[in-house]
């Protein structure tokens, strides 16, 4: 008979819990190698990262699987609920930008076996992020992510807005990172310890520490600037519509990801003894990005810039659930993110099918007439668009009623005033989309690719979608578990 | 005060002048990325020196591989940088701050 005590009390193998990002750190390198010996097989590269991601996620999930939380390397990193719910919205966010990226690339010249290896590199870095506990492991996975963003965005290597874009979110991206590091360095000067909880534990022996506080606003600038809240938005429109499409959606899915998980583990994981001194900041940023959000999409008429406003007024909501403090609102960010990654696929997708004669569409007033063309295409946009504006009954809603209860439980009456008021002003500009699609006239003519995977994305995410409400508790529920990791209801 | 003691407090206080060059040289600084580039490393450095000085006050040796981690990255950044800033300068001819304009709004 087996001894399921004495199996319990076994020390848990790191390598086998740390299994996924091995995993993609070895594929990524060995894809490297067989990219310089094997130039021309693009195809063969991408078939490997797909699988790669598929098995990163399957290792994640099911075979090595063990329940409970589990800190490895020293205390560097943790693997606990929000971590592997984090790690596998980003693999899935991973998959979808190799899925999406296939046509675009071919089409547009681009096939270079670097793009699969930078985005399993940056997704590793991704997965670090979530799961790091010490500041140099934060630290490490951050420039990890961020230098194979930067190469991305500069991808389409001949092109001057690309490579502008490159350019823009390398010298803001490297300046957020200093920053971010010159807080850490206080903090861990003034607390004499990286891991977050020795952090957590000096913050709250000593909360009115000036070099603390002082690390604490650095380090939290840094960290805005990577989920570009306002006032550290300034990058995200310019690299949006610079970069190529799936390097767009991949930045608007997985590294808004992977910048709010950070967030949230660093602050209610970490310093949630400080809450008060840090929820003011968080408040603050929520409200500015809810607000310029809203407004500064109106008079956009480029779909990927519009996308980058609409990015930063959905973090103003993801935001103002953390600066609750409270389990509801953690829970209320992780569905967030869970159906805004969905939302974000769906509509990338859609951009990346159509396209005029020779070149992508990218203008809101191309879309004219689009449903007599497209009925399907069309159909599935507008109800991502409807979602995105938080329309009931689709998934959008329930995102933000989930983040919205916790902010009234919490009593940040303002807050939610405030973001609801925002929301309705940003619902204007994702409808005057659906008013284009369905009721002008076709300005050009305007054709779709016949790329399968773009459409299947499409529906799965309009799915998603429509039917989230019949039964929330499916996604409801991996969310709360991530949050109790992180706070005890 | 003697001239030989240097504490704690110098090395911050030379590190935060460090960084707030750092800031200023990415804002302040209209005419070369090159410069840009520099006021980054500037910033890296400028948080090393404090790992070290603050590494040796407490006698912890997390601060200074800390700071090793950092150098290795601040390399790598720099690598990235100047090729993002030859393709740039390939595709615009110059690499003048305030060309950097093509999207806007």
């Amino acid at each position: 008979m087996i001894n399921f005590d004495a199996l319990q009390s076994l020390e848990p193998n790191a390598l086998i819990l740390f299994a996924p990002e091995i995993l993609l750190a070895t594929m990524a390198m060995l894809m490297l190698m067989f990219g310089v010996f094997r130039p021309k097989s693009m195809r063969t590269v991408y078939r490997i990262a797909i699988t790669t991601l598929i098995l990163a996620t399957a290792a994640l999930l099911f075979p090595f699987f063990q329940p409970g939380d589990f800190i490895l390397f020293g205390g560097a990193v943790i693997v606990d609920d929000f971590a592997r719910y984090m790690k596998c919205l980003i693999l899935a966010a991973a998959l979808a930008a190799i899925f999406m990226a296939r046509d675009y690339l071919e089409r547009t010249q681009l096939q270079r076996f670097e793009y699969p290896v930078l985005i399993l590199l940056a997704t590793l870095g991704m997965c670090l992020m979530v799961s790091a506990k010490d500041l140099v492991a934060m630290y490490l996975a951050l420039e990890l992510q961020g230098l194979c963003l930067y190469i991305l965005a500069a991808f389409k290597r001949d092109s001057l807005r690309s490579s502008e874009a490159g350019l823009k979110y390398f010298v803001l991206g490297a300046l957020s990172s200093g920053i971010l590091l010159f807080g850490c360095s206080l903090l861990y000067g003034f607390t004499g310890a990286t891991g977050f909880e020795a952090l957590a534990n000096a913050a709250g022996t000593m909360p009115e520490n000036l070099g603390l506080l002082f690390g604490l606003v650095f380090v939290l600038a840094g960290l805005a600037f990577k989920c570009s809240a306002v006032p550290f938005h300034m990058w995200t429109p310019d690299v949006y519509e610079g970069a190529p499409t799936p390097v767009t959606a991949f930045l608007a899915g997985a590294a808004k990801l992977a910048a709010v998980g950070l967030i949230v583990r660093f602050l209610a994981g970490g310093f949630l003894p400080a809450a008060t001194q840090w929820q003011q900041i968080i408040i603050a940023l929520a409200a500015t990005s809810m607000v310029l959000g809203a407004f500064a999409a109106i008079g956009q008429n480029n779909v990927k810039r519009l996308m980058a406003y609409s990015a930063i007024g959905h973090i103003g909501y993801m935001l103002s659930a953390l600066a609750t403090a409270t389990f509801e609102g953690v829970t209320g960010i992780l569905l967030y993110l869970f159906l805004y990654l969905t939302m974000n696929i769906g509509v990338f997708a859609a951009i990346l099918l159509m396209q005029k004669q020779d070149s992508q569409v990218e203008n809101i007033s191309d879309l004219a007439g689009l449903h007599e063309r497209n009925p399907g295409t069309a159909f599935m946009l507008a109800v991502l668009l409807f979602s995105l504006a938080g329309v009931p009954p689709l998934a959008g809603f329930f995102a933000k009623f989930y983040v919205f209860l916790a902010v009234v439980e919490a009593g940040l009456y303002p807050l939610a005033i405030i973001g609801v008021l925002a929301s309705v002003v940003a619902a204007f500009y994702y409808l005057r989309i659906v008013k284009i699609m369905y009721f002008d006239t076709i300005a050009e003519p305007m054709r779709q690719t016949a790329a399968i995977e773009l459409k299947c994305l499409l529906v799965i995410a309009g799915i998603i979608n429509l039917v989230f409400f019949v039964y929330p508790a499916v996604l409801l529920a991996p969310a709360q578990w991530g949050a109790t990791s992180l706070i005890l209801p | 005060m003697s001239l030989a003691t240097i504490s704690l407090e110098h090395y911050l206080a030379v590190s935060a002048m460090l960084f707030t060059i750092g800031v200023f040289g990415v804002f302040i600084h209209r005419k070369n990325l090159i410069i840009i580039l520099m006021a980054i490393e500037l910033i890296l450095l400028a948080a090393n020196l404090n790992l070290i000085a603050f590494a040796t006050h407490n006698g912890d040796l997390v601060g200074q591989i800390f700071a090793l981690f950092v150098l290795t990255v601040a390399a790598a950044e720099a690598a990235v940088g100047l090729a993002i800033l030859t393709v740039f300068f390939r595709n615009r001819g110059n690499i003048d701050v305030e060309r950097v304009n093509i999207m806007k709004g």
